[in-house]
């Protein structure tokens, strides 16, 4: 008896397991994927939609290997990561599912409220090491990073340090959350993180990539409209032979019921 | 037939457990030489991003630039040719990426790019001062006015002993591992300083001092200590630690080599705890009594007699405490604020290798030189351990010479 029921337990969950769509990729996206997954199951429970982390790079590896359905990036696929798919006879396709703004916090305590791209360069390269620089109190400047693997770290190097070097012996945080500790305990402090992790503990810098003509506050609003300038899209990448397969659960993304619950993750919708 | 049967399943049990034994020291074995072989890769990998080279104009004189002088370059620290080494010229820096955006797609031969090789040879070719940083399987070889810069590769020197941990940076990662080893040693080490004076007390009230009753309270509560997730740590050091640290001694920052080592510290007790303690409580009765018999007091006999006879012991448990401070990961991850400087102070900000581990592996591209710098670095803290069970073995071996 056991053994017919272990029997089965394994038949269906290597069938199940044949059907489930893979995402796998950005912890950024994590939280945003995860509900959409949810939700599409709760309304086609004979689908099954399996979603894992790992990073922006570590999706379009396993896209490469064949041991994922759609990879999700918070980063535009790079030239060399298109070569191998293309060495391995594969071409994809990009559907963005969303967009994020990056924003740039301070402790609430800071009096400095507005901060030039060409500043936020400065400091997080180590030119500018003094908040007094920038029109704050005189007070040494403590920049906070993420780790390497996060696409959030490539993608501000790519916006906003315009692919300088971040300072050698940044403080470097795990986590959004532990920035977010950080940035709230320590006075001179200064780091970015996603629009949606935004609470009181911690201050928004407005930003300015016009060299300081206009300074524009991080808000959903300001991030629908454009006018904030540190928006990035969120990716989806799928090889197109297996575009009939994922195609349905990509339409319901960007359906309007999808993308209602891009909103409530804290995204920022298409249009 | 009955006695037969029993021998024959006394056999195999004993088969079994061989078996099991070998299975395990073979796949030890194997596990090590799979770090040291990942490891050692990294000394056969070029300097330069695998699979990319640089190119200057060949009218530049500069044969050669080290990993560093390529860093400075590509951030802009370096802006003209003759801190280089070359002519005084403004250094040009070119990207790959900035192609597309000279020419389009079709300009470039369309899917293939075949004539890609050919429009980077032009954008060479009309810079004097430019320096490119290019993919192989396009670089404008038959071009006569490009050069390519040699690539050696990376040299233990530079990895045992840079200054600057930034393996991800392009086009010339920097792996100096002198930080993290000083990083990690440094908390290790503060924190065992921490830990022995208190942990040697509780050891010596337990066995010395407690009655039985506060005893039988005292083991399971310190042992719990042990079984407290690390993350958990890390998170009370995050929030309580860190601004405690921060406001007391008016720091700049609160994330530094003194909260990992607190943290470090309160998770190595229950170690020290245990271990001096069992030691201490091994102490002969005949030992005691001999003392108290001479007329010695209790307290006498604790430091003239119990702790010289449990010494190894002692040192058995610090050394110990040492091996569980060392490979800690997420408690001091979250802690100590994980910035790649040499530590010259308690309170400054440190990162450990077994953090540098955790944080980078899940994104370092497999078989690359990051991935294999990261398994270096295991090999690094494998051989530290290693030492550290080494000698707790020879310390604790002296003491059943001493029996």
């Amino acid at each position: 008896m056991k053994k017919i029921i272990v029997t089965s337990v394994l038949l269906l969950s290597i069938l199940s397991g044949a059907q489930a769509q893979k995402i796998k990729g950005s912890d950024t996206m994590l939280p945003l994927s995860q509900k959409e997954a949810e939700n599409y199951m709760k309304k086609n429970p004979s689908q099954t939609v399996i979603v894992t982390g790992g990073g922006s790079g570590v999706g379009i590896s396993a896209l490469i290997e064949g041991t994922t359905d759609i990879a999700q990036l918070s980063r535009k696929i790079k030239f060399d990561e298109k070569q191998k798919l293309q060495k391995n006879g594969k071409t994809v396709k990009e559907v963005p599912v969303a967009y994020d703004a990056l924003a740039v916090i301070v402790h609430p305590d800071n009096k400095v409220e507005n901060l030039t791209r060409e500043q936020l360069e400065g400091i997080f390269t180590g030119k500018i090491r003094n908040w007094k620089e920038v029109g704050g109190n005189d007070l040494q400047i403590i920049p906070y990073s993420r780790e390497t693997s996060s696409g959030t770290y490539e993608f501000f190097k790519e916006s906003i340090l315009k692919n300088k070097n971040y300072r050698n012996g940044i403080m470097s945080m795990p986590a959004t959350g532990a920035i977010i500790i950080s940035v709230s305990q320590t006075k001179g402090a200064i780091g970015y993180v996603g629009l949606a992790y935004l609470n009181k503990d911690i201050k928004a810098v407005s930003v300015s990539c016009d060299g300081g003509k206009t300074f524009v506050k991080p808000s959903m609003k300001t991030a629908k409209d454009g006018s904030y300038p540190v928006v990035r899209p969120l990716l989806y990448y799928y090889v197109t032979a297996s575009e009939s397969r994922v195609k349905p659960f990509i339409d319901y993304i960007l359906s309007d019921e999808g993308q209602k619950n891009v909103s409530d993750t804290g995204f920022i919708t298409l249009n | 037939m009955k006695k037969s049967f029993r021998r024959i399943s006394e056999r195999t049990v004993q088969g079994i457990f061989t078996l099991s034994g070998s299975i395990t020291s073979i796949t030890i074995l194997l596990i090590v030489v799979f770090l040291f072989r990942e490891g050692m890769g990294l000394f056969r990998s070029p300097e330069i991003e695998k699979g990319y080279a640089l190119c200057v104009h060949a009218s530049n004189p500069v044969e050669r630039l080290s990993p560093k002088s390529v860093k400075a370059v590509f951030d802009s620290e370096i802006t003209n040719w003759n801190a280089a080494g070359g002519d005084d010229r403004e250094i040009m820096l070119f990207r790959f990426d900035e192609i597309f955006s000279l020419y389009s797609e079709e300009e470039l031969g369309g899917e293939n790019y075949s004539l890609l090789p050919q429009k980077l040879g032009e954008v060479i070719g009309q810079n004097p001062g430019i320096i490119a940083f290019l993919p192989e399987d396009y670089l404008p070889r038959e071009n006569v006015a490009v050069k390519v810069l040699p690539v050696e590769n990376i040299s233990p020197v530079d990895f045992f002993g840079g200054s600057e941990w930034m393996p991800t940076v392009t086009p010339a990662p920097q792996f100096g591992v002198f930080p993290l080893i000083m990083g990690t040693l440094w908390v290790s080490i503060f924190a065992i300083l921490i830990a022995l004076l208190p942990g040697l007390g509780v050891a010596i009230y337990m066995s010395e001092l407690a009655g039985e009753r506060v005893r039988k309270l005292l083991k399971p509560t310190i042992e719990l200590l042990a079984g407290i997730p690390s993350v958990v740590y890390g998170f009370f050091g995050l929030v309580t630690l860190v601004p405690l640290i921060q406001n007391t001694l008016h720091l700049p920052v609160g994330e530094t080599a003194l909260a990992g080592s607190l943290i470090l510290a309160i998770m190595a007790l229950p170690t020290i705890i245990t271990i001096a303690e069992d030691a201490m409580r091994n102490t002969p009765k005949s030992m005691r009594e001999a003392s108290l018999a001479l007329g010695a007091t209790h307290w006498q006999t604790i430091y003239k007699v119990i702790i010289p006879y449990a010494a190894s012991g002692i040192s058995a448990a610090v050394v110990l405490g040492i091996g569980r401070a060392i490979g800690e990961t997420m408690a001091v991850m979250m802690v100590t604020g994980n910035a790649a400087v040499t530590p010259h102070s308690l309170f400054e900000s440190v990162r450990t290798i077994p953090a540098t581990i955790a944080a980078e592996l899940g994104e370092a591209p497999s078989g690359g030189t990051h991935y294999q710098s990261l398994f270096l670095l295991g090999c690094i803290l494998f051989a530290i351990t290693m030492v550290i069970s080494v000698s707790a073995e020879i310390i604790s071996r002296k003491r059943h010479f001493e029996n």
